[in-house]
């Protein structure tokens, strides 16, 4: 597949016609997602909560199949705190497949001057897309995160930072922003194992200490949300990511790398979408190649039907849910020099899913997904598919 | 929806199994991969491991560059078949009347165009006079090759044209150096019959890879790759490449060899015991009668369908008889393949006959168009055909004479390739 910005347009299009066609929505906006946890509340003093996921997989890429294994993803621990009436603190840290990686996800102290302005320091989530500041596994029907969430928004990306955000109401709609400096993404995408582009390896703990160029990355996210529609959103961010400079002294010409992102989610009828598409452009020395992409672009689109409402004793909001996901990833959008043709590096996947929360806070999943990669040369390189099977909740 | 029917739902997802949700494995004519039939099961297990360091995509904290060409061996040789124009080595060198300079102290004779950030990568000089693109070669049965004794290359050889038929092919003579010697002496040492490689003939050594014969055997050309494309040490080659114009020898930092021995083992291991490419059709009639006209107009006196290896510890590969179309002799192409590049023991207008058997299939290893001959000039098996001048030209024009019946079958016969 190679619609690139018809992609991100159709994404678009879907979402704004969303929007027109919807019935209702929840009522959170994007930017409140991470105090949107259960056990998390906003009078009191500290409280401790967390989730947990974990899954099966069964996966067969051009019939061969390493067999069947378990995998515990995540066991992350949230710590808020009130402060005080204005002032409120919020950690994460994850523990990802055991202790195999360890990091400290979220570390912030919001200080409300106004509903409309509050200023946020700490290590946060860039506002980059919907995904980031809401990827807490028990709020997803699926058991893997969106490629595009991942591979091209490097979520979960936490940075260091300060900015500000705030919401007002317009009319019947609330309108919300969010703009930060933060440390930005470092070497990595260029300098990885990956032979590619590769945003998600730009990030780095080092980053946690110290900038690796001096100059901050900047992002910013505004959003509308009707309530009985839904919310759409449009982000940035863009900065310096390689080390141009090293004592006072330049070794190196700056380059970029900007994301632009455009998140929906809308209910139509009994169907909720979510839909998160992004276009990315990094500068790259010419030394490097066409091997590794100028431009990525990518999105996905989520469908979640509930099908059933069980009537269990103990369990009144329990829901069975059909879900669907269509997901393209495309690492280089350019076209080979010698031959004129587009360069692939690229994978398309559905999935097709069926979930049952016996309550908001738990979910078991049940997933079939299906890959496409495409190489670097265009050649249809694997098809592969598997089963999945999961849980995540809250506690 | 009830519980029955969602139960129902999934008693017919589970009914269909799992096997009917999941991608089937390629056909055998379909992909060039795979270990050759007869192998024990630890052979397949460092087959696989070799298969891994493959495909490896290494970056610039493995040792990687700092000038290099590509970051995997996979990167140029996608499926194992041939690779892809955007990832032709480009080598150049002058000459300079009684001999073709490799002009290394530019950084030749190979090109590395690519480089890790903030570090130049190289540039074809203005005073080289040859400048060649190779595309990546197929690597699917190379073993064979690698098997064969030197004694038949010998006997294939015919630098005169005693024969009189036209062609003459010449060994491709490599001066002696210490990594061929090394190279010679390691393989040497697992051979049941040292001395079947190796042989000087006039004190030189026979190259049998490389599109002008230029390495004498896998853990040579292996080695060299590491080297010459993705700019990593190995215990035969420490150094790491550096950009001469870049006025340091300062390269990477990491310490060498980047690239253990046993890596290099296995991944010789992989090379040596790759299957050989599937022929299709090979039965049919119009391929069999294609088989006699590439017979009948000279093709197969320089793409020898027939050879046998030699005495190997590798019992699949000890002495079994094999058909992959070439006779690893250098041949004069003529003006029409003359890129004013020489190497090794191979003049400018020379080149190694490249094997065919796969040659149909590469394709769909190159996104779905072919690209022939050494630097993917052909993008048909008539155009390659048309490329040939030299020793080659008699076939081409016997090619030319054909009735358009006989044309369609000699397609038909490099098509089940």
């Amino acid at each position: 597949m190679r619609a690139g910005p018809f992609g991100v347009a159709a994404f678009m299009t879907l979402g704004v016609a969303s929007a027109a066609l919807a019935q209702s929505a929840d009522t959170t906006l994007a930017q409140e997602g991470i105090f949107n946890r259960p056990f998390i509340t906003s009078s009191g003093g500290t409280s401790i909560g967390g989730y947990l996921e974990g899954n099966t997989n069964w996966f067969v890429e051009d019939g061969v199949g390493e067999g069947f294994s378990m995998e515990l993803r995540r066991f992350n621990i949230f710590l808020f705190a009130s402060v005080s009436p204005r002032v409120r603190f919020l950690s994460e840290l994850e523990f990802e497949h055991g202790t195999e990686e360890i990091a400290l996800e979220t570390a912030l102290i919001d200080v409300r001057l106004h509903p409309a302005l509050v200023f946020r320091a700490g290590i946060l989530l860039p506002p980059v897309g919907y995904f980031n500041q809401n990827h807490d596994g028990p709020r997803w029907d699926f058991v893997e995160r969106p490629l595009v969430s991942t591979e091209i928004i490097p979520s979960t990306l936490s940075e260091v930072g300060a900015g500000l955000y705030g919401k007002a109401a317009l009319g019947s709609s609330v309108v919300s922003y969010d703009v930060y400096a933060t440390n930005g993404l470092g070497n990595g995408i260029v300098n990885n194992a990956e032979g590619r582009t590769y945003i998600p390896a730009g990030k780095s703990e080092e980053q946690f200490a110290e900038d690796n160029n001096g100059t901050p990355s900047l992002s910013a996210r505004v959003a509308v949300r009707r309530p009985a529609i839904g919310e759409l959103g449009l982000s940035w961010y863009g900065g310096a990511y390689n080390s141009f400079q090293r004592e006072g002294e330049a070794v190196d010409a700056s380059r970029r790398v900007d994301l632009v992102a455009l998140d929906a989610g809308v209910r139509l009828g009994p169907v909720a979408f979510r839909g998160e598409a992004v276009m990315a452009r990094v500068q790259l020395p010419e030394s490097l190649g066409e091997v590794f992409g100028e431009r990525q672009w990518g999105g996905h689109l989520d469908a979640v039907v509930p099908i059933w409402r069980p009537k269990l004793a103990g369990y009144r909001d329990a829901v069975v849910a059909l879900g669907g996901r269509v997901e393209h990833v495309d690492f280089n959008r350019g076209r080979f020099a010698s031959t004129g043709r587009p360069i692939g590096d690229s994978v398309t996947g559905v999935v097709a899913g069926l979930s049952f929360r016996p309550t908001d806070e738990t979910v078991f999943r049940a997933n079939y997904r299906f890959d496409w990669s495409r190489d670097l040369v265009g050649n249809d390189r694997t098809r592969a598919a598997g089963l999945q099977l999961g849980f995540a909740t809250y506690f | 929806m009830k519980l029955g029917t969602v139960g129902l739902m999934l008693i017919a997802i589970a009914s269909t199994g799992c096997d009917a949700l999941a991608p089937g494995v390629p056909t055998d004519d379909e992909v060039l991969a795979g270990t050759i039939e007869g192998m024990t099961a630890s052979q397949v297990g460092q087959h696989l491991a070799g298969d891994e360091e493959f495909a490896r995509v290494l970056g610039f904290a493995d040792g990687l560059g700092p000038i290099f060409v590509a970051a995997s061996c996979e990167q140029c040789h996608v499926g194992d078949a041939k690779g892809h124009p955007s990832f032709n080595l480009t080598r150049f060198g002058r000459d300079v009347g009684d001999r073709f300079d490799p002009m290394i102290s530019f950084g030749g004779p190979q090109l590395q165009h690519r480089a890790a950030p903030g570090y130049p990568a190289e540039v074809v000089p203005a005073e080289a006079t040859g400048v060649t693109r190779l595309t990546p070669p197929a690597v699917t049965g190379l073993g064979y090759l690698d098997a064969v004794d030197d004694t038949t290359l010998i006997r294939l050889s015919d630098p005169d044209d005693a024969d009189g038929d036209g062609i003459s092919g010449r060994l491709a003579l490599l001066d002696p150096s210490e990594l061929i010697e090394s190279s010679l002496a390691l393989e040497a040492s697992q051979s049941p019959t040292p001395g079947s490689q190796g042989t000087r003939v006039d004190g030189r050594f026979i190259g049998r890879f490389g599109k002008k014969a230029l390495t004498v055997n896998l853990l040579h050309q292996t080695v060299g790759a590491y080297h010459q494309d993705m700019g990593l040490t190995t215990d035969l080659l420490t150094e790491d490449l550096v950009n001469p114009l870049a006025g340091a020898r300062a390269s990477d930092g990491v310490a060498d060899p980047e690239i253990s021995s046993g890596v290099v083992a296995n991944v010789v291991f992989y090379l040596k015991t790759l299957r050989v490419p599937p022929r299709r059709n090979a039965d049919d009639a119009d391929v069999r009668a294609g088989e006699a006209v590439f017979e009948e107009i000279g093709c197969a006196s320089c793409h020898v369908p027939t050879l046998r290896t030699g005495r190997s510890n590798l019992a699949v590969l000890d002495r079994v008889e094999f058909h992959p179309y070439t006779d690893l002799l250098l041949h004069d192409m003529g003006p029409e393949l003359d890129d004013g590049y020489a190497e090794g023991g191979a003049g400018t207008a020379e080149w190694r006959t490249p094997p065919l058997w796969g040659v149909s299939l590469q394709e769909r290893f190159q996104g779905g168009q072919a690209f022939l001959l050494h630097d993917g000039r052909a993008r048909s098996f008539e155009e390659a055909i048309e490329f040939h001048g030299g020793e080659g030209a008699a076939s081409r024009e016997g090619f030319r004479a054909l009735s358009p019946e006989d044309r369609v079958r000699l397609l038909r016969f490099l098509e089940s390739l």
